[in-house]
C-alpha cells in the first residue's frame, strides 16, 4: 500500500496539460457546489500592491500641492505667533490625519465594495476572498478586510520607514536598519512559504487572494446546421458509425471543442486529418469546420448519453 | 431551405451572441436543451452581478436585489447539473465564473466602509474591547510589572537609566539633573509649535509600540509582553528620576494629559497581542489557523481604535499640554479623558455583541 503523504492528501492527480493546477483551490460553497478558485499569481500580487500605492501617492501630493495653492492665493501664512496662523497649524493637523487615514482608507474602502479589489488589484484581475475553513466556503466580513491591511502596515510600510530612517540617519544606527530590512524580507517572502500564498495579513484575517475572471457565454457548438451532419457550403452529409465515434473520449471532446473555437485553419486541418485517419474517413479538404463540428455534436451526444447511463469515458485510452 | 438557412446566418452576425446561443428548433442535444430553459436566468444574473460590481447599485431596481440570492442558486444548481449531464466545456466554465461572482456578493461583506464605522463607534469597539478582557488583566499586570521592575532597578543602581531609557528621551533628564532643569521640561513650553510636535508624536515610539505588540501577537505573544514591560520599565525609570527632586506628582500630570489615552492605548494593543499569541498556543477545538483568524479579527477591531486614541493623543499632546500649563488642570484632562474611555468601553453597552 502507498504511503499517503497527509499534506498532498486530497489533491487530484495531476494531468499534464494543467499548469493551474498547483494554484487551484476546490471550495464549497453553503448550497453545497464545489467552486475552482485560483489563487491569485505573487507577481500580480506585487503589481498590484505597486499600482496602488502609486496611486495613492499621486492622490496625496496632488491633493497637498492643490490646498498649498489655494492657502497661498487666499494669502494664508503657516508661520508667526498669531491666531491666524494658529489656525492654519489646526488646519495642517487635520490634513496629516487626513493623509494618514487616506492610505487605510484606500485600502478599506475598495476592498469592501462589490468588487472586494483596489483599483491596482481590479488592472491586475485579482480579489479578496475569505479563505475556506475546512473546504467550504466562508462569507468576507468587514473585520477580516480591516485585519489583513492593517497588518500589511507592520509587514511593509513599518519595517521599511525603519530601515530607511536609520539608513538616513547614518552610521551608529545600522544594526536598526539591517534588522528592519530583514523583517521586511521575511514577511515580503512569507508567501512564497506556504501553500496557499498567503501574506500575513491573510494568514491573520482569514482571507486569500484569488483571480477573479469573468467569462461570456460562449455560442453553442453543438446547434448549428454543420452539427446536424449537414455541410452548409458542400452539402455533404456527415453521419458517423458508433464506432466511429467510440475511439474518442471526453479529452478529445474538450480538445476539440477548443481547436473549433479558437478557428484556427491549420490547427483545425490537422485535427480534422488526424480523426479521418483514426477512423479511417477520407473527407475532402476545405470542408474541415463542417466536418469537425458534425463529429463534435455527434461524439458530444454519444458520450452525453453515456453520462445519464453512468458510463463516462475520460479519454481515448479508457474503455 | 438553404436561403433560410443564409438568413439564419447572416442574422447572426448582427444579434448578440449570447442572445440567441441556442435556437429552440435546433437543440438537439439534451444538454443544449437544458442549457435554453436556464438561459434567460444565466443572462439576467450576468447583468445584475456586472452592474454591482461596476458600483452602480443605486439604479439596480428593488425587484433585481431580490432577486440576486435566488438567481444565485438558480446558477449554483445549474452548475452541478451541467457537469453531470454536459460536455460543454465552455458553458461549464462560464457558470463557473458566474456562481463564483455572484457568489462573492451573496457573500460578501455586508457593510459599507461608511456603516462599518457608524456601527464601530456606536458599540463594536466596546465590545470587542470587552472580549479582550482576560487580555487586559495581563497586560495590565505586565504593564504595573514594567513600571515597578524600573523604578526598582534605577533604585538600585542609576546607571540603569542609562541601559533603560534610551538616548532619544534622556537629552537632559538624566539622573544628577538638578530640580530646575526638570521642572523646566514639563512647563513652560507655551511656545512650541504645536504641529511640528503633532507630526513627531504620530510617528513616535508610541506608535511604533503599540502596533509592533499587535504585530508580534503572532509569536505566541512573548514579544508583545516583553515590549510591554520593557516600555514600562523606562516609564518606571523616569517616574524615578522625577521622584528623587520631588517633582512625581507634576510629571505625572504632564504624563496624563495625553498620556491616559496613550497608555491605554498601548495597554489595548497589548492586550490584542496577547489575545493573539494566546489563541494561537491555546488554539482549543480550532485549528491553530482558524483560532489566529478568529482571534486576529477580533484583535484588528480593537486595533482599529487603537490607531484612533492614538491620533486623539497625539492632538492632545500637540495642543492641549501646551495650553494647560499646571498640573491640577493638566491631572483633570488626563483623569477626565481616562474616565472617558473606561466608561465608554466598559460601560456603554448599546447593541454589539463581542
Amino acid at each position: 500500500m502507498a504511503i499517503a503523504l497527509p499534506f498532498r492528501k486530497g489533491r487530484a492527480p495531476r494531468t499534464p496539460l494543467d499548469h493551474e493546477d498547483r494554484r487551484r483551490r476546490m471550495v464549497i460553497t453553503p448550497e453545497g457546489v464545489p467552486l475552482p478558485f485560483l489563487l491569485a499569481s505573487r507577481g500580480a500580487r506585487a503589481a498590484a500592491l505597486f499600482l496602488d500605492l502609486a496611486m495613492i501617492v499621486g492622490a496625496m501630493i496632488g491633493m497637498t500641492l492643490i490646498l498649498m495653492k489655494v492657502a497661498e492665493g487666499v494669502g494664508l501664512d503657516v508661520e508667526g505667533k498669531n491666531p491666524a496662523a494658529h489656525a492654519m497649524q489646526a488646519l495642517g493637523v487635520l490634513w496629516i490625519v487626513a493623509l494618514f487615514l487616506f492610505r487605510n482608507a484606500w485600502f478599506l474602502f475598495f476592498e469592501l465594495g462589490a468588487r472586494g479589489a483596489t483599483p491596482g488589484k481590479r488592472i491586475t484581475g485579482i480579489r479578496v476572498a475569505a479563505r475556506a475553513s475546512g473546504s467550504s466556503g466562508a462569507r468576507l466580513t468587514t473585520e477580516a478586510v480591516i485585519a489583513r491591511n492593517l497588518v500589511r502596515d507592520i509587514e511593509l510600510f513599518m519595517p521599511l520607514v525603519f530601515f530607511f530612517s536609520a539608513w538616513a540617519e547614518g552610521s551608529d544606527t545600522d544594526l536598526a536598519g539591517w534588522a528592519g530590512l530583514a523583517w521586511f524580507l521575511i514577511f515580503a517572502f512569507f508567501p512564497f512559504f506556504n501553500r496557499d500564498r498567503l501574506r500575513c495579513g491573510d494568514l491573520i484575517a482569514g482571507t486569500w487572494v484569488v483571480e477573479a475572471p469573468k467569462r461570456k457565454l460562449e455560442q453553442a457548438l453543438s446547434t448549428g446546421t454543420a452539427a446536424r451532419g449537414t455541410s452548409a457550403e458542400t452539402g455533404a452529409q456527415y453521419r458517423f458509425s458508433d464506432a466511429d465515434l467510440a475511439v474518442y473520449g471526453e479529452m478529445e471532446l474538450q480538445v476539440l471543442e477548443r481547436v473549433l473555437r479558437d478557428s484556427r485553419e491549420e490547427a483545425m486541418r490537422d485535427v480534422a486529418q488526424t480523426i479521418c485517419r483514426k477512423i479511417g474517413w477520407s473527407a475532402g479538404s476545405g470542408d474541415e469546420r463542417a466536418f469537425l463540428e458534425a463529429y463534435y455534436a455527434q461524439l458530444r451526444a454519444r458520450l452525453e448519453t453515456g453520462m445519464r447511463f453512468g458510463r463516462r469515458k475520460a479519454n481515448k485510452h479508457s474503455s | 431551405m438553404a436561403s433560410s438557412a443564409l438568413a439564419r446566418t447572416i442574422g447572426g452576425w448582427f444579434t448578440k451572441a449570447p442572445q440567441q446561443a441556442v435556437a429552440a428548433e435546433q437543440a438537439a442535444l439534451r444538454s443544449d436543451r437544458f442549457r435554453l430553459e436556464r438561459e434567460g436566468d444565466w443572462t439576467r444574473l450576468d447583468a445584475i452581478v456586472t452592474r454591482m460590481e461596476s458600483g452602480r447599485m443605486r439604479k439596480l431596481s428593488d425587484e433585481d436585489l431580490l432577486a440576486l440570492p435566488v438567481l444565485y442558486r438558480t446558477a449554483a444548481s445549474s452548475l452541478s447539473i451541467a457537469r453531470e449531464t454536459s460536455l460543454d466545456a465552455a458553458l461549464v466554465a462560464y457558470l463557473e465564473t458566474l456562481t463564483q461572482r455572484a457568489w462573492f456578493l451573496v457573500y460578501g461583506p455586508r457593510a459599507s466602509l461608511w456603516s462599518w464605522f457608524k456601527r464601530f463607534l456606536g458599540g463594536e469597539w466596546s465590545a470587542a474591547v470587552r472580549g479582550l478582557g482576560f487580555d487586559i488583566l495581563v497586560a495590565l499586570a505586565l504593564m504595573v510589572a514594567g513600571v515597578a521592575v524600573g523604578w526598582l532597578l534605577v533604585a538600585a543602581n542609576p546607571e540603569w537609566y542609562y541601559a533603560l531609557v534610551s538616548s532619544g528621551f534622556a537629552d537632559e533628564r538624566v539622573p544628577g539633573a538638578s530640580r530646575e532643569v526638570l521642572h523646566g521640561t514639563l512647563f513652560g513650553n507655551q511656545d512650541q509649535d504645536g504641529m511640528s510636535v503633532f507630526a513627531a508624536q504620530l510617528f513616535s515610539n508610541n506608535a511604533r509600540v503599540s502596533i509592533l505588540c499587535f504585530a508580534l501577537g503572532f509569536a505566541f505573544g512573548l514579544p508583545t509582553m516583553l515590549l510591554l514591560i520593557q516600555n514600562t520599565a523606562l516609564l518606571g525609570a523616569m517616574l524615578w528620576l522625577y521622584h528623587g527632586q520631588g517633582l512625581l506628582l507634576d510629571f505625572i500630570g504632564w504624563l496624563s494629559i495625553h498620556g491616559t489615552t496613550e497608555l491605554f492605548a498601548i495597554l489595548l494593543a497589548g492586550a490584542s497581542g496577547i489575545h493573539i499569541g494566546r489563541a494561537m498556543a491555546f488554539p482549543g477545538n480550532a485549528s491553530v489557523l482558524d483560532a489566529a483568524a478568529t482571534a486576529g479579527r477580533r484583535a484588528a477591531q480593537v486595533m482599529t481604535g487603537v490607531v484612533l486614541m492614538l491620533i486623539v493623543a497625539a492632538i492632545l499632546e500637540g495642543f492641549a499640554r501646551q495650553l494647560v500649563d499646571s498640573t491640577p488642570s493638566r491631572l483633570t484632562v488626563g483623569g477626565f479623558m481616562l474616565v472617558a474611555w473606561t466608561g465608554y468601553f466598559f460601560a456603554f453597552r448599546r447593541g454589539g455583541k463581542a
